[in-house]
């Protein structure tokens, strides 16, 4: 295991799965997001089977390490290639030969990470350090959070950076998709083509429901 | 005639190899770990022989002026490699494949090194597909087999369309894993400039490092030259543009006789010149003659499209003149007639230099899909080249310098006159007499280098076991070294205003026009005349710029061009002296009344094999007396 | 053969400025040289641009630029040459020697500099040192059989599919294109090749797994960076090598690490 980790594609390997582990959590917070829009309630229900349930209690800590595995090892790598150019070309165009985005993970993963910390100290600090108010359910008290959620997104700014950190979201995942099953080797010829069109359809999903949830909560205030 | 010991063994033709290995002396594996054998060249021959010997044991050092073995130009070998296995069950066997080496070389090669070529290429190929090289297969999931080069049985195995890169590969990481061992010691980017010859026998090399100009001196027990051939002397070939004859050369002026320097292959399929800057030309395989038809217009100067040239207007002149192998000719026998054609103003495209190769009739007959499955890589090739699709219009093909079956005399033991100098691969003039049969240059290289040098040097080293390692600094290195030094300072010294290339391409024409595909006496020796003249001029006016401390590729042009000179003047000598045509060498003077060649075998039947006089002095000719007692000398026929 | 009866005036016709990185050897620094070169033909090939360009400067008393090539037919793997940003120029999968004036136009700027990488260092102009991949190799890229020990060549039976896979891997020429347009200088396209080709035939499967770690190791130790997927070596290969082959090294190197 040792050796495994000394050499990149080990590295790598880490990474991939953590990514792809990462990959199944946003479709998970997405669906549970998505609840938003169907009304305070079902949102708070919701939520609330995500605090009590067992297997997602467990699951937890894991998230926190595939998250703490992937960032670090990702930034590992991406600094022991920056000495590798030891002189680098006065003419560049690779706009013809790689995507951006494949270009430029370690940009996006610092974006999306800077927006992380934002993230987590607006909404997980809060509902797990912070005050909460409570609703009554049908006797069951649990916690608000829709209104800790939605009261950030009348603000535009607030709106505009979800937007933003959704986007940013979209464009990692483009690349990292498709590039976590070629890690893996798990990918030929056949596979290589239908990856890459579901990697692009998991990001657009990705982007347009992390989008749309803030937006419509905006509009909601603008025009009513 | 002491000097031509040929050392062919006692027997029966299908038992002399293994006669010979059986009676050949051995070296212990103990002391071959304290025997030195230099290698010098890394292409499919002499990557293999390293590899070999480092497995047997001896210490290797190998040389190469490439920055890799791995750009050897064996790795233009496009169409196949033969063998013997008959797994088309079409009756081939080795001693068929002999018989066609041997007549395809026009009856000028030597009987018993032919047969175990043959007989060797069997190991070969099991050796290659072992080592990993990728033949293509059938979809039984074993190795395909085509027809290739005017043989009636189907004998090449391929990798697509590059079978040389592929067997080189092989080699080279056979090789490779030698070097990871400690076994082999590589040199890269190491001209070989002199040999050092101690008390008679070959004990070792000078070098330059391409690198720093470094002059270095190399001791071993045996010198191996596995250098390839120097087609480059046509300045336009087919061939690699750092091709040289350097080695060779130097081997030469320290008395290695050269045998048939005039036997030189015409390839009949390459892209035609396309501009006065050519660098050099570029082979299409021979393979695609099997599917191709080659015709020019009937009407003389015919300018118009080939679509709009109609089928009854358009000669097929090779089905016309040989009904019985068509397209299917062998080399020379294609590349004159193209010549013949051309020359007679029949020739297609703007220049009429150039002759149609055309698919439609195969694509109409096999489905585009087959085609493109055979030759895909070929066609996308010649369209990067030409900017012409050759599945809408046909190829334009002309005949270009290939390869020279001529080289050092070696006896049945790849040794060369001088005890101790092996030469193997393209290097030697063994196996192919006066022309060489289509994909019979990897099978020499593999069977060389695997199989047979491994053997007989150990008859040599045997008697060198009691020989310590030599120190490079005697008289003998020392002398070799000032003599690189200095003749590197005197190209440097001259600082005239030609470039190397500019003479490089008037010796070229000289020799592509007047000791090509066609010679005659008034031509070679006015051909003699120019040489002569143009190195003069050379000596006094070429610009070198630069030092020789650096690395030069000017300087690396001016040391091959400069041995050209001399090895022209022998090509045109040893084509002057064969007053008869014979396979690749076509004399006018010697030919049919229907113009096809015409071989004299009670005066000919012989290797011509020249030896050094000194700087500017005319050769001496040595004769090896060729006895066939196997096959019976027949008229080349194709018609 | 050599067509001096045509009017060669007339197609020599381009004119263009060339931005070329001149450097004396390995020791010193080095920097770009601005050529207006004048009387270019459009069916040059990029490299008998060059030639002329050196015939020029040799007659007027300056050094030529020195570059690599070979067989100048897109196989020996010798010419290397960054071009205007990119590995042999504008066109997708070919060799510098492969590259045509046709490409350019008129007037064009061309800015030409060797391949660069810490693995690969300058020798002299745009010439550079890729022994780096022959020690790569040398780590393990080979099948350990002795010549003499080989088994009949039909004695295993390799399926079309497989065999013309493991020629797609084996088609590799070791030009160093990939390591040229990688963004982090890495070499996995390369090792992946021989891994690849080796590992998909029966002959290089007992070695396969091991083969793949050193290799990956060799070439990390060399100073070739890690692999992004960013697909760009692949579009840049003069052979077209696929990067699913780097998913099967990825793969072997995984099977070997579960195994270990």
């Amino acid at each position: 295991m040792d050796s495994f980790l000394k050499s990149s594609v080990g590295k790598k390997l880490v990474v991939s799965i953590s990514g792809l582990f990462l990959i199944m959590f946003l479709a998970i917070h997405l669906t549970i997001n998505l609840f938003l829009l169907a009304g305070p309630q079902a949102y708070n229900m919701a939520v609330h089977f995500m605090d009590t349930n067992l297997a997602v209690r467990i699951t937890k800590p894991v998230l926190a390490v595939g998250f703490l595995l992937h960032i670090s090892y990702s930034a590992i790598l991406a600094i022991s290639n920056i000495g590798n150019c030891r002189q680098k070309y006065a003419v560049v165009d690779q706009s013809k030969t790689s995507s951006w985005s494949s270009r430029n993970m370690f940009l996006l993963g610092s974006l999306i990470f800077i927006f992380l910390v934002l993230h987590l100290s607006n909404y997980w600090y809060k509902m797990n350090f912070g005050e909460m108010n409570y609703v009554d359910y049908e006797g069951i008290k649990i916690q608000d959070a829709f209104s800790l959620v939605t009261a950030k997104f009348v603000v535009w700014w607030y709106v505009l950076i979800y937007v933003a950190g959704a986007v940013l979201l979209g464009l990692h995942l483009l690349h990292g998709f498709q590039s976590a099953f070629q890690t893996l080797g798990l990918y030929n010829k056949i596979w290589r083509r239908r990856l890459s069109i579901i990697g692009i359809a998991y990001s657009l999903i990705i982007t347009a429901g992390f989008s749309v949830i803030p937006v419509f909560f905006l509009l909601d205030a603008v025009l009513c | 005639m002491s000097k031509l010991q040929s050392k062919i063994p006692e027997g029966i033709l299908a038992d002399k190899w293994q006669n010979h290995k059986d009676s050949v002396k051995l070296v212990n594996p103990v002391s071959r770990s304290s025997l030195d054998i230099i290698v010098v060249g890394t292409g499919l021959s002499g990557a293999s022989a390293a590899s070999t010997l480092a497995e047997l044991g001896y210490n290797v050092k190998a040389f190469c002026f490439h920055d890799s073995p791995r750009r050897a130009h064996s790795v233009a070998a496009q169409g196949g490699i033969n063998a013997a296995k008959n797994y088309k069950n079409d009756g081939d066997s080795v001693y068929r494949l002999f018989i066609d080496i041997i007549k395809g070389g026009d009856y000028r090669a030597r009987e018993a090194n032919v047969y175990r070529a043959a007989e060797i290429s069997n190991q070969s190929i099991d050796h290659l597909v072992a080592a990993g090289v990728p033949f293509t297969r059938e979809y039984s999931g074993y190795p395909d087999n085509i027809s290739f080069g005017g043989v009636q049985v189907s004998r090449t195995f391929y990798a697509q369309g590059q079978t040389g890169q592929q067997c080189l590969l092989g080699a080279y990481s056979g090789l490779n894993r030698q070097i990871a061992q400690g076994r082999v010691i590589m040199y890269n980017r190491r001209d070989m400039l002199e040999l050092v010859v101690v008390d008679g026998q070959a004990r070792g090399i000078i070098t330059r490092n391409l690198v720093n100009g470094e002059i270095e001196r190399h001791s071993a027990h045996a010198v191996v030259l596995a250098t390839g051939g120097y087609g480059t002397i046509y300045y336009l070939s087919t061939l690699a543009v750092g091709s040289n004859a350097t080695a060779v050369w130097a081997a030469h002026r320290k008395g290695a006789l050269f045998s048939n320097p005039g036997f030189m292959q015409i390839h009949p399929t390459s892209i035609p010149q396309l501009n006065e800057y050519q660098g050099k030309l570029i082979l299409m395989s021979e393979s695609l003659r099997n599917d191709g038809r080659i015709w020019v217009p009937r009407t003389k100067g015919d300018k118009r499209h080939p679509d709009e040239i109609k089928e009854e207007e358009r000669d097929y002149y090779l089905e016309r003149r040989y009904p019985a192998f068509g397209n299917l000719v062998p080399r020379d026998v294609a590349s004159r007639a193209a010549k013949e054609r051309c020359d007679a103003g029949y020739g297609a495209g703007d220049s009429g230099q150039s002759v149609y190769l055309d698919f439609s009739k195969a694509i109409e007959k096999q489905g585009r899909k087959v085609i493109e499955k055979k030759y895909r890589n070929l066609f996308e090739m010649y369209e990067k080249i030409t900017g012409v699709n050759p599945f809408n219009e046909p190829m334009r093909i002309y005949p270009a310098g290939h390869y020279t079956m001529g080289g050092l005399w070696v006896d049945y033991n790849l040794m060369t006159t001088i005890p101790g100098l092996f030469a193997i691969g393209e290097s030697n003039f063994s196996d192919h007499g006066a022309n060489r049969l289509g994909a019979g240059s990897l099978m020499q290289c593999a069977g060389d280098g695997y199989f047979i040098l491994p053997v007989t040097i150990g008859d040599y080293l045997a008697g060198e076991i009691k020989t310590p390692r030599l120190h490079t600094d005697t008289r003998e290195f020392e002398k070799a070294e000032k003599a690189a030094r200095e003749k590197l300072l005197r190209l440097v010294a001259v600082n005239g205003r030609q470039t190397v290339t500019s003479f490089h391409k008037r010796l070229g024409r000289i020799m592509w026009d007047m000791c090509g595909m066609v010679r005659n006496e008034e031509n070679l020796k006015k051909a003699m005349k120019m040489i002569k003249e143009l190195k003069e001029m050379f000596w006094r006016d070429v610009r070198v710029p630069g030092t020789v401390n650096e690395l030069n590729q000017e300087l690396e042009k001016a040391v091959k061009v400069a041995d050209f000179f001399d090895l022209g003047f022998l090509m045109c000598q040893d084509a002057l002296d064969r007053k008869e045509s014979c396979g690749a060498h076509f004399r006018e003077e010697s030919q049919t009344s229907d113009g096809e060649a015409q071989r004299i075998d009670s005066d000919f039947s012989y290797v011509a094999c020249w030896e050094y006089r000194g700087d500017g002095e005319k050769h001496d000719l040595n004769k090896e007396e060729l006895r066939f007692e196997n096959v019976k000398m027949q008229k080349r026929s194709y018609k | 053969m050599f067509m001096d009866f045509l009017d060669w005036t007339q197609l020599f016709n381009m004119e263009i400025n060339l931005r070329i990185w001149r450097q004396k050897d390995a020791d010193n620094q080095g920097g770009f040289v601005d050529y207006y070169l004048r009387n270019v033909a459009e069916e040059m090939s990029f490299l008998e641009m060059l030639d002329f360009l050196n015939r020029t400067l040799i007659e007027n008393g300056d050094e030529p630029v020195a570059f690599e090539h070979d067989c100048r037919e897109g196989i020996c793997g010798s010419c290397s040459m960054y071009i205007n940003g990119r590995p042999n120029g504008p066109v997708d999968n070919v060799t510098t020697c492969e590259l045509r004036m046709t490409s350019f136009r008129n007037g064009d700027s061309i800015v030409i500099e060797p391949w660069r990488a810490k693995s690969f260092p300058v020798i002299k102009d745009l010439v550079v040192d890729r022994s780096a991949f022959d020690k790569i190799i040398q780590a393990g890229g080979f099948i350990s059989v002795n010549a003499g020990t080989a088994p009949g060549a039909n004695s295993i039976s390799i399926s079309k599919r497989i065999s013309e896979e493991a020629f797609d891997a084996a088609e590799c020429i070791g030009c160093g294109a990939c390591v040229a347009a990688c963004k982090n200088s890495s070499a996995m396209l390369f090792v992946s090749a021989k891994v690849s080709h080796l590992a998909l035939l029966p002959q290089g499967q007992s070695e396969a797994r091991n083969r793949a770690r050193s290799m990956v190791e060799k070439m990390e130790e060399l100073g070739f960076g890690s692999c992004s997927n960013t697909g760009a070596c692949e579009i840049e290969c003069p052979r077209g090598i696929s990067l699913t082959h780097i998913a099967r090294l990825n793969r072997e190197f995984l099977k070997d690490s579960l195994k270990s």
